[in-house]
């Protein structure tokens, strides 16, 4: 098998996470195909955002396995994170700086004011975050996503907080995500919309997974 | 069934070598040498006492790493029992068969309890330190649990030298506290590992919580000697103080005989304290809830 | 690491008015010990390093406790994390930021002590490096310890209690030294304090390196 060109996208087996007492997921199992579009339903504290933190790499699982692009996501964590992106429902933000230093910050490419450009934020480049609405820190995490040039990426509720015009953003850099071949993960209560374009989808409840629909493999 | 229980009493083997070797080089040798017999082997008796502090220690550590803090109390028990023996004989002597001290007199006495519990707070802190090393590298759980209960142990042994060194030094220089380098470090080690106590008080998840900890520990016990070294160059300028550190040979059975029971004591501690911590991991780290739903029910 | 020691410069740079407001408590503190021991020139000059150095060490608590503010406001240090940033170069990126910070503030502290105390020197190169050997000890194993604690409630006192016991040796000699300096030092011990506190600053910027990755990853 050669690396970074596995078989699935995503594997899991068994994830189980915790927080104190609670199993946010309880025994979550699926396999993706690359280059699928899926969508994560399911109602608030089913463990949406928790199954893509862990496939994401940012918390470890406290059971079962899960591999991402081929690399396990406990022992491989910076190769995962290398080619996955992650966007959260914590901007990742620094309120102090502006809008192009935060992107600067991470990688300096000179491909921010396209960036900018690209997530409408370009008039608002030069101003702190701190004086960001949460739909313009939400476009300015969006651009953070796509700096990253990812091959895997997580949505986690990338509808929240956007206007219309910023609902349309979201579709049209899911679908350009999607024509250059990375896979994505939408966690979303938004669920008639994203059926609208995902190939496939699963529905957590109480950490478990309890339906799936479309082709995951 | 009797191959595990045989295997069960060869685990502990070892332990129980290393601790005939040092009672014999501690006290066989020593009486025998009183009564003008020889059965030391010729070996000068510092290096006699050597080999017995060092048997002993390794025996009873041995006893700390072959536990694997879920079987019952059976065998700190024992080891609790055996040391309340030995520190009750070793008092004994030291209050009252040794003769007193020629300049010191009674107060000297306390001696025979505060040299073994220094002995054995540094050892309680090293095993915390070896503990928390081996946590960080094996991710063993029991590992925590151990150096949550040697923390403890160690904290309350610091204590009682703090103490110790107070109740010495009022009657013998009419202060409360004679910044001796070896007390102050005490001291400064009381705090720094209160505060590491503190850090487990304060975080709630299992897995961070051991990670802090230990972490918090390896600094801590790596900074014991520099402080040490700084406080000794600290206090150098002024009257250098005597402590109750010097001992000559005829008291040497009564030390020896604490010093065995509060190891002893000090094992069984961890050991007891450590099941202790192991136990409510257990229930911190329980699975997650069989559930028996259908696929799409709602649970 | 550049590139993170960059990102700190300019966090601390665009929270300047921190910087201001830490001063004014470290000078206060001053302030406070001299009231405290009384209007004596004599025994104020004798203890003048003591308080300065007391004082530096309650106003780091401000400043490291302050330098993870930023990272935990919208969890931008998992973010980083996530790139992949490697944990180390965070690590020594905020700990030579803190430590630069440190030292700004020992600087500025010097004069409140020269006119509080009467502590004059001349020399001071030896003085500075002092002040940057010491804030050195203060710094490294402080930023770990920050780390730590910006995640945990009662973050405000844990940070002091973890961080006091262990700097003491760095306290002894960073007081030491600065009092050589300021009264003299007639019998050259500055050249063995220097040791003990350069060991120590060797030690604990290399330790806490090597563990900070273990404390940040979740």
């Amino acid at each position: 098998m050669i690396r970074g060109v596995a078989q699935f996208a995503i594997e899991a087996e068994s994830i189980a996470r915790r927080y104190g007492r609670r199993w946010a997921l309880a025994d979550v199992s699926f396999r993706l195909a690359p280059g699928r579009v899926m969508m994560v339903a399911g109602r608030n504290g089913s463990g949406k955002s928790t199954l893509l933190r862990v496939l994401a790499t940012a918390i470890r699982p406290d059971r079962g396995e899960a591999r991402v692009a081929g690399f396990d996501v406990v022992h491989e964590r910076e190769d995962v994170r290398r080619m996955s992106a992650l966007l959260s429902h914590y901007s990742y933000l620094y309120d102090a700086l502006t809008a192009k230093e935060n992107l600067d910050v991470l990688r300096n490419s000179g491909q921010t004011p396209a960036l900018l450009e690209r997530v409408g934020l370009a008039q608002r480049a030069g101003d702190p975050v701190n004086t960001f609405s949460a739909g313009m820190r939400k476009r300015l995490s969006f651009a953070r996503v796509l700096l990253q040039q990812p091959r895997i990426v997580f949505f986690d509720e990338p509808y929240g907080q956007l206007d219309p015009e910023g609902f349309a953003l979201v579709d049209q850099v899911i679908g350009e995500l999607k024509e250059s071949g990375a896979t994505v993960l939408v966690a979303t209560h938004q669920v008639e919309h994203v059926t609208g374009y995902a190939d496939c989808s699963i529905t957590l409840e109480a950490g478990r997974v309890i339906a799936t629909a479309g082709a995951l493999e | 069934m009797s191959t595990t229980k045989s295997l069960f009493v060869r685990r502990y083997v070892p332990g129980l070598v290393l601790l005939a070797i040092g009672a014999y080089f501690g006290f066989v040798v020593a009486l025998a040498e009183f009564n003008n017999i020889n059965l030391g082997f010729g070996l000068a008796t510092g290096l006699q006492a050597a080999i017995a502090a060092i048997a002993a220690v390794a025996g009873t550590i041995s006893f700390l790493i072959v536990d694997d803090v879920e079987t019952s109390a059976k065998g700190p028990n024992i080891l609790l029992v055996a040391g309340i023996i030995c520190f009750l004989i070793g008092s004994y002597i030291g209050l009252f068969v040794a003769p007193p001290e020629q300049h010191m007199g009674e107060v000297q006495r306390i001696m025979y309890v505060h040299v073994p519990t220094a002995w054995n707070a540094l050892l309680a802190m090293t095993v915390a330190f070896a503990s928390a090393v081996v946590f960080l590298f094996k991710s063993d759980w029991k590992w925590d649990a151990v150096m949550e209960g040697s923390i403890e142990v160690g904290v309350v042994f610091a204590f009682l030298l703090c103490a110790q060194g107070s109740i010495w030094a009022k009657p013998t220089w009419n202060v409360w506290w004679d910044w001796d380098p070896r007390l102050t470090t005490t001291a400064v080690l009381l705090f720094a590992f209160l505060g590491i106590l503190a850090l487990r008080r304060f975080v709630e998840d299992p897995v961070k919580r051991g990670i802090w900890s230990s972490v918090a520990t390896i600094i801590a016990y790596v900074d014991v000697p520099i402080v040490y070294f700084s406080v000794k160059w600290w206090n150098s300028l002024h009257q250098t103080q005597s402590s109750p550190g010097t001992v000559s040979k005829q008291f040497y059975l009564p030390l020896r005989a604490n010093a065995i029971g509060i190891l002893f004591l000090m094992t069984a501690f961890i050991m007891l304290r450590a099941r202790i911590s192991a136990l409510r991991l257990k229930q911190e780290l329980a699975p997650p809830p069989l559930v028996e739903a259908q696929l799409g029910e709602v649970v | 690491m550049i590139a993170a020691l960059r990102k700190e410069l300019l966090l601390q740079w665009r929270t300047r008015a921190q910087f201001m407001a830490v001063f004014v408590f470290g000078a206060s503190a001053l302030l406070l010990f001299s009231f405290a021991v009384g209007p004596n020139a004599e025994i104020l000059r004798q203890f003048s390093a003591g308080f300065m150095w007391l004082g530096l060490l309650l106003s780091s608590t401000l400043t490291l406790a302050e330098s993870f503010h930023a990272e935990m406001e919208n969890r931008a240090l998992e973010g980083l994390l996530l790139l992949p940033v490697n944990p180390r170069t965070i690590y020594y990126g905020k700990a030579i930021a803190n430590w630069l910070q440190l030292v700004l503030l020992g600087f500025a502290l010097v004069p409140v002590m020269v006119i509080l105390y009467d502590a004059g020197t001349t020399k001071l190169p030896q003085l500075a490096l002092v002040i940057m050997l010491g804030t050195a000890g203060l710094s490294a194993p402080g930023t770990l310890y920050a780390a730590m604690t910006s995640q945990v409630r009662s973050r405000q006192t844990l940070l002091p209690l973890l961080l006091f016991p262990l700097i003491v040796p760095a306290l002894l000699a960073s007081v030491k030294l600065t009092s050589l300096i300021i009264l003299g030092d007639p019998m050259g011990q500055l050249s063995a304090w220097m040791k003990l506190l350069t060991a120590f600053d060797a030690i604990y910027w290399s330790l806490c390196g090597l563990l900070f990755d273990r404390v940040v990853e979740e």
